[in-house]
């Protein structure tokens, strides 16, 4: 009783010299890089410039958060900690899983309606395009490379490859052969597919953080084919004028058989974005389904096996090859759907949207949602890349911190930041608990402690 | 001939430079088994450093003696950027000791992405260069097409043997190396007979921090620019070269160095420049689809 009672005392000494410490760090690291800043003067060379008010701001900021850590912050987590092991999934969770999804169907269903409302119709195009579609994008390719990683366990960090194979087909075939969007989608699935065998072929051995890193280094070269090919991909120019996809023959112009006019409506682009959200939302949802349903056969199941042990696997005469080739098929076969709709979005495409950077963020999204949690990868996709746009419209900001402040270029450093953050915070993922596939009697929601990722 | 010769010194400069990197990754994925994604950033960061420091001791101290300036510029680079790694390694690693495999990975690319774009509002986007620190060369031989080893390379070669041969009797000789080899076999063990697990993994960031440091110096004063994106294909390619020489291995970290500078020298020099980076990341695949454990690495053993 008394040792609890000593532990509930705050510390203050240590409180001061945890802040003292903090202090001391953060000097010593943002001396270089915020004290001081390089620019080049009129002759063209590097002088320093000093700002030692921002370093003194950063490292009171620093000393603040390491006395209020040392005092509220390691009590509470070690008090935490000694809580029972066993975590019971919380009541949020389970309503999660089971309540959430519809809601959030509705709700992205009508969102163009809601977006066409609340913001007018010039408004709601920012709203629907920037947000929805974007967001949506990131849903399918987070669906897409759940099923390689949250469900078959093989870690792939070079998905945007397949992303860009079906961008590039999409936008060379139609641009080559004037092919329509409905003929080229299947197809550029399939390249997309049959290049996610090729490239799974020689890696089958392989697993955990070296598959990683081999498929990273599969996505570079892609990325890197596509800069220096000139003559099929004009490189780093990029390929434009791409042909926008139609309403089902329907093309969304101005001109008298076009969308518009065809239905008595007046003119306007708004049209077009709302088709290519509805087209996105159908193209995830698919991609969801596709996915709940393939846990249900065999294949599903050989993959989930796979990601928990893959020499019991192969004990009892699951064809892992297969499987993994699969996986890495279907995976890809989704990311090159995604691709060709990308490409039929923006009516341009350039290497530089296929970059490392872009795997990491998909694969950010899946393991933050919580891997093979079809909601919390949809979550995921909601905070870190919603959350991203939204700082491009803060302006509030500015006249917080003066006019030069643009609130855009953070965007990707409280990405990174918050990457770093939500795995500390929560090492499982957003949505934490899993639904299993077979169960006895009752679907009961199970907690991730219980799963193993695998390291195939 | 003449060019053979010349291409060779070229590449050993750079595999210098890589090796140094590499010996980063290698002892962290020795330790913790992790791929520490990050790394090639604080590559980027310690240039960074390094320019300021050489910034602040040419034009506001005065510093005139080139020698002096740039063992300062070392030297600060050293101790800062072993803090930011350490800190690193306190923040964003520590926590996820412990957690699910995929969880530091993912922390680690996080920090990479944090600390390239940290550098890019802090510094700005542009390309920053400095006047050639060192300048002058000895000619070795050739009449038409002169070999030529300029000081800049000697001095990249001396600072790396010096580093490598102290940081060598670190890990071999001494009770710290012993405790990091032993956390390396087993940290459980390694606990249980007394070793602070903790501290040994801090300090085994903190070293392959100061010799990205090191490789950071070097590199700004070898070709007088950097920018905050050069963190990542450096990085890729020194982690190909810490797989290619056997991840775990101090002396492979080294070789892996040598051999990824001089295939990329001798590509660009024979082949064609555009495509110099898929060969690393072809070496890389290559290497860990077919000799994943490297040239001196020992093979790893699949357990139930």
């Amino acid at each position: 009783m008394a040792e609890d009672a000593k532990q509930l005392q705050p510390d203050y000494a240590k409180a001061l010299k945890d802040a003292a410490f903090a202090a001391l760090i953060a000097f010593a690291i943002l001396l270089p890089m915020v004290g001081f800043k390089t620019v080049q003067n009129i002759h063209n060379a590097l002088v320093l410039e000093t700002r030692f008010s921002w370093l003194a701001a950063f490292v009171a900021i620093f000393a603040a958060s390491g006395f209020l850590n040392s005092l509220y912050l390691v009590p509470w987590r070690e008090a935490r900690a000694r809580q029972t092991k066993a975590r019971v999934p919380g009541k949020i969770s389970q309503f999660l899983s089971r309540r959430f999804a519809p809601f959030a169907l509705g709700f992205v269903i009508v969102y163009p309606a809601i977006a066409l409302l609340l913001a007018g119709t010039g408004g709601s195009l920012k709203w629907i395009d920037n947000f929805g579609i974007q967001i949506l994008i990131y849903v399918m390719l987070g669906f897409g490379l759940n099923i390689v990683v949250g469900l078959a366990g093989l870690l792939d960090l070079g998905y945007v490859a397949f992303y860009a194979v079906g961008a590039y087909s999409y936008a060379l075939l139609a641009k080559t052969f004037g092919l329509s969007f409905y003929a080229l989608l299947p197809l550029a699935g399939i390249l997309a597919a049959f290049w996610g065998v090729l490239l799974g072929f020689p890696v089958l051995r392989l697993r955990g953080d070296y598959l990683a890193i081999v498929t990273m280094a599969f996505g570079e070269i892609i990325r890197l084919v596509l800069i220096n090919w000139i003559p099929v991909t004009n490189g780093y120019a990029g390929i434009s004028g791409v042909p926008r996809p139609s309403f089902f023959g329907i093309p969304f112009n101005a001109s008298d058989d076009g969308f518009a006019a065809t239905f008595g409506l007046p003119f306007s682009p708004i049209y077009r974005t709302i088709f290519l959200y509805y087209l996105i939302l159908a193209l995830a949802l698919l991609t969801a389904f596709v996915t709940l349903r393939l846990r249900r056969l065999p294949i599903g199941r050989a993959w989930e096996a796979l990601r928990e042990d893959e020499i019991a696997c192969r004990s009892l005469g699951i064809n892992t090859t297969s499987t993994k080739l699969t996986a890495f098929a279907i995976g890809a076969m989704f990311a090159g759907f995604a691709g060709s709709f990308f490409a039929a979005r923006q009516g341009f495409i350039s290497p530089e949207s296929f970059t490392f950077f872009e795997s990491a963020t998909i694969l950010a999204i899946v393991v933050l949602g919580g891997m093979g949690s079809q909601i919390g990868v949809a979550i995921a996709a909601v905070v870190m890349v919603g959350g991203t746009e939204i700082l491009r419209d803060l302006d509030f900001l500015k006249q917080v911190f003066g006019r030069d402040f643009d609130p855009a270029q953070y965007r990707m450093l409280l990405f990174g930041f918050a990457m770093v953050a939500i795995m500390i915070w929560k090492p499982r993922g957003l949505v934490s608990t899993r639904e299993p596939s077979v169960f006895l009697k009752e679907r009961k929601v199970i907690s991730r402690d219980l799963v193993k990722e695998g390291h195939g | 001939m003449e060019v053979f010769v010349q291409q060779l010194i070229n590449g050993i400069t750079l595999g210098s430079i890589y090796g140094l990197i590499a010996i980063g990754y290698t002892m962290v994925f020795g330790i913790i088994g992790m791929v520490n994604f990050a790394h090639g950033d604080v590559f980027m960061v310690s240039a960074f450093i390094a320019l300021i420091a050489f910034l602040i001791v040419t034009a506001w101290l005065g510093v005139s003696s080139v020698v002096l300036a740039l063992a300062i510029v070392l030297v600060v680079a050293m101790l800062l950027t072993s803090v930011a790694s350490w800190a690193i390694e306190r923040f964003a690693y520590r926590p996820l000791r412990g957690s699910f495999r995929l969880a530091p990975l993912i922390s680690a690319i996080g920090m990479s992405i944090f600390l390239s774009n940290f550098v890019q509002v802090t510094q700005g986007p542009r390309v920053k260069s400095i006047p050639p620190l060192v300048t002058g060369e000895f000619v070795l031989f050739g009449e038409a097409y002169q070999v030529t080893l300029s000081y800049k390379q000697l001095i990249i070669w001396i600072v790396t043997a010096i580093l490598l041969a102290a940081f060598w009797y670190i890990v071999s000789k001494t009770p710290l190396g012993r405790a990091q080899r032993a956390c390396e076999q087993d940290q459980k063990m390694a606990a249980l007979l007394g070793i602070d697990v903790d501290r040994t993994i801090a300090i085994t960031f903190i070293m392959g921090a100061a010799l990205a440091a090191v490789a950071g110096t070097l590199y700004l004063m070898y070709y007088g620019v950097v920018s905050f994106a050069d963190g990542f294909t450096p990085g890729v390619k020194a982690f190909t070269a810490a797989v290619l020489g056997g991840i775990g291995s101090l002396p492979g970290a080294v070789i892996g160095g040598l051999l990824i500078g001089l295939i990329e020298t001798f590509w660009s020099a024979y082949f064609t420049t555009d495509y110099k980076d898929v060969a690393a990341f072809s070496i890389l695949a290559i290497t860990l689809i077919f000799l994943p454990q490297g040239i001196l690495g020992r093979p790893d053993v699949e357990k139930v």
